[in-house]
């Protein structure tokens, strides 16, 4: 692997995980006045970029945000995990924030640099919008390669050894770096920050930026044109036996 | 009926009669089918139904190390009325560097307006390239075709649903493969033209797959699944699963829980981050019922838990529920069935 390496990790702020979310009463997006966290794969991401650290002396892990003031909280829990330094790409409102324009400011940051990064590790998607698209549109803009759903990185001197989650099973692809890696769960399991840590994370370097600084246009392409309820399911009836949910499976839901 | 007037416009400007009923302008569709060893996946037949749904016409692009047959398998089915193909190895492998390449080649060549594939581990890694090189924002997941420019699809693992427009000149949209019927066979056989040929990238090289084999019936189509969680307690346990599955014909799925435990494979994960499934008949065993693994199978027709945890969330979601010790309750079905 080339030395040192630059890895850089995009992060996002989402509802948290556990979070029940709820429709607005205007239909137009769900509520998000509620408790906020790391994006579950960005964690992932961040940790194999702290353990390639850790492997490797000399790494450079940079965590990046693009969103509202409040992401920054998400840029110090990166910075407390282990990265050395953070970006935030402010964007006044990010409710309407598209896979495409984040793509489109992480490669416009990227050609900034007068030292490119080796490696963007993201997350495979992000749990508000699932799109599953930023990493590919990232690689795609920036012609490197890609090898998303990672469940195990290697390095073979230059090149990179990454084992994917494909339907019915594992691939294993090689490639060149500069790559895009998208982690999946089973990748790793991401550390918590510790109270010194956290303390720690305040003092290191967090860089701020606007689209406007990228010279990148973020309007959405996408319009939502409503955000609804799915509709509920008729559950929570139970069955005394399991004679009785034969019984039922066969003659009342007639699935037997 | 049309007026022959109307009918004769319509020859002339290659617009079938179909289309002129439907709304917005003529979609003339790209349909990427991914197959494997011979077998178109069911993910494309699903996704051929929507691309039906958009009108217009459909045209398939086979891309592999020998596309003929696929090609002439897919020229069967209803609504495609041509299908291009493609021949490299690397395409055979779905490398996302190359495919994508081959799909800008073909888009720059026919200027399709929609460009569609299924919402599988090879959909999700190609579309979103693509569509970036062209600059255009991808719709993924969709669970329903409102019309041209409109779709429907689940945000926030299926807690909330979103209505979208694109206005963008081209769509690129990855379909649910649950929430679309598969294509019916036997159309008029299609014609076959060769795709333009594009630039190898060759960046990326295939190294080696691990698919775990089955006999049962795959789990992203199968009309019956029975999932195990936590609850299972072991990976030697998923054998009373798999009794119960064998005597029903069902697949067998698994909760994140189960998978990160390493009872089973994660291929056979059910969730929001693993498979999607709407069969008629699911069976949770020992799964307590997280947000993340409704996602996966909330809309299968019935649902059963059987768990011995009567306050388990997945009890609201199930239409028959049976509070017992999952190591009485699942021997003794597999023996009464």
């Amino acid at each position: 692997m080339s030395n040192p390496l630059r890895i850089f990790v995009p992060v996002k702020r989402v509802i948290d995980y556990a979070v029940k979310v709820r429709v607005n009463p205007a239909k137009t997006d769900v509520d998000r006045s509620v408790k906020h966290s790391m994006n579950p794969f960005d964690e992932i991401a961040v940790e194999e970029a702290v353990r390639i650290k850790e492997k490797n002396k000399t790494t450079e892990v940079v965590a990046i945000s693009c969103g509202s003031a409040k992401a920054q909280e998400t840029l110090r829990t990166a910075l407390a995990m282990g990265a050395d330094s953070a970006v935030h790409v402010e964007i006044k409102d990010d409710s309407t924030l598209q896979p495409l324009a984040v793509a489109k400011l992480l490669k416009a940051y990227t050609d900034k640099q007068e030292k490119k990064p080796d490696l963007f590790i993201l997350g495979k998607q992000a749990i508000d919008d699932d799109a599953n698209q930023t990493g590919q549109m990232l690689a795609g803009l920036l012609n490197w390669p890609q090898t998303t759903f990672a469940s195990k990185v290697e390095f073979e001197g230059e090149a990179l050894k990454v084992t994917r989650e494909i339907d019915g099973g594992l691939e294993t692809l090689k490639t060149k770096m500069p790559a895009i890696i998208t982690t999946d769960l089973r990748l790793n399991e991401p550390r918590y920050a510790s109270l010194p840590n956290i303390m720690k994370a305040k003092k290191k370097p967090l860089t701020k930026i606007t689209p406007e600084d990228l010279g990148v246009d973020i309007s959405p392409r996408i319009e939502t044109l409503k955000v609804e309820e799915p509709a509920k399911r008729q559950g929570g009836h139970t069955v005394d036996s399991v004679d009785d949910l034969l019984d039922k499976l066969k003659n009342e839901a007639k699935v037997l | 009926m049309l007026s022959s007037a109307t009918s004769r416009f319509l020859r002339q400007t290659g617009v079938s009669a179909q289309r002129y009923y439907s709304s917005g302008a003529a979609a003339n569709t790209l349909l990427f089918v991914e197959h494997k060893d011979g077998v178109i996946s069911n993910a494309t037949l699903n996704a051929l139904t929507a691309a039906n749904q958009l009108g217009g016409s459909v045209t398939a692009l086979v891309a592999g190390d020998a596309p003929d047959a696929i090609a002439k398998s897919i020229g069967d089915y209803q609504g495609v009325s041509k299908v291009l193909t493609a021949t490299d190895a690397s395409y055979e492998k779905n490398l996302a560097e190359d495919v994508t390449s081959l799909l800008l080649a073909v888009q720059n060549k026919y200027n399709f307006t929609h460009i569609v594939g299924g919402h599988t581990a090879v959909g999700k890694n190609v579309f979103p390239r693509a569509a970036a090189l062209l600059d255009v924002a991808p719709i993924s997941d969709i669970t329903a075709v409102e019309s041209n420019d409109t779709f429907v699809r689940p945000i926030y693992a299926g807690n909330a649903i979103a209505t979208v427009k694109s206005n963008d000149s081209v769509k690129f949209v990855t379909v649910r493969g649950t929430a679309f019927e598969s294509a019916a066979a036997g159309g008029d056989a299609a014609a076959v033209e060769a795709a333009p040929g594009a630039d190898k990238v060759g960046v990326t090289e295939w190294v080696g797959e691990d698919i775990q084999k089955s006999d049962r019936p795959d789990l992203g189509s199968a009309s019956r699944v029975i999932s195990g969680g936590r609850g299972m307690k072991n990976g030697e346990n998923f054998k009373l699963l798999y009794d119960m599955a064998d005597k029903m014909g069902a697949a067998v799925g698994a909760s994140r829980a189960a998978v990160d435990a390493g009872f089973v494979d994660n291929s056979l994960q059910v969730g929001q981050t693993g498979k999607i499934v709407a069969p008629e008949l699911y069976i949770a065993v020992g799964i307590s019922g997280a947000i993340q693994h409704l996602a996966g199978m909330k809309d299968s027709k019935t649902i059963v838990a059987i768990n011995k945890d009567a306050d388990a969330p997945i009890f609201q979601v199930a239409d028959y529920g049976l509070v017992a010790d999952l190591f009485d309750a699942v021997p003794e079905i597999t023996e009464k069935l």
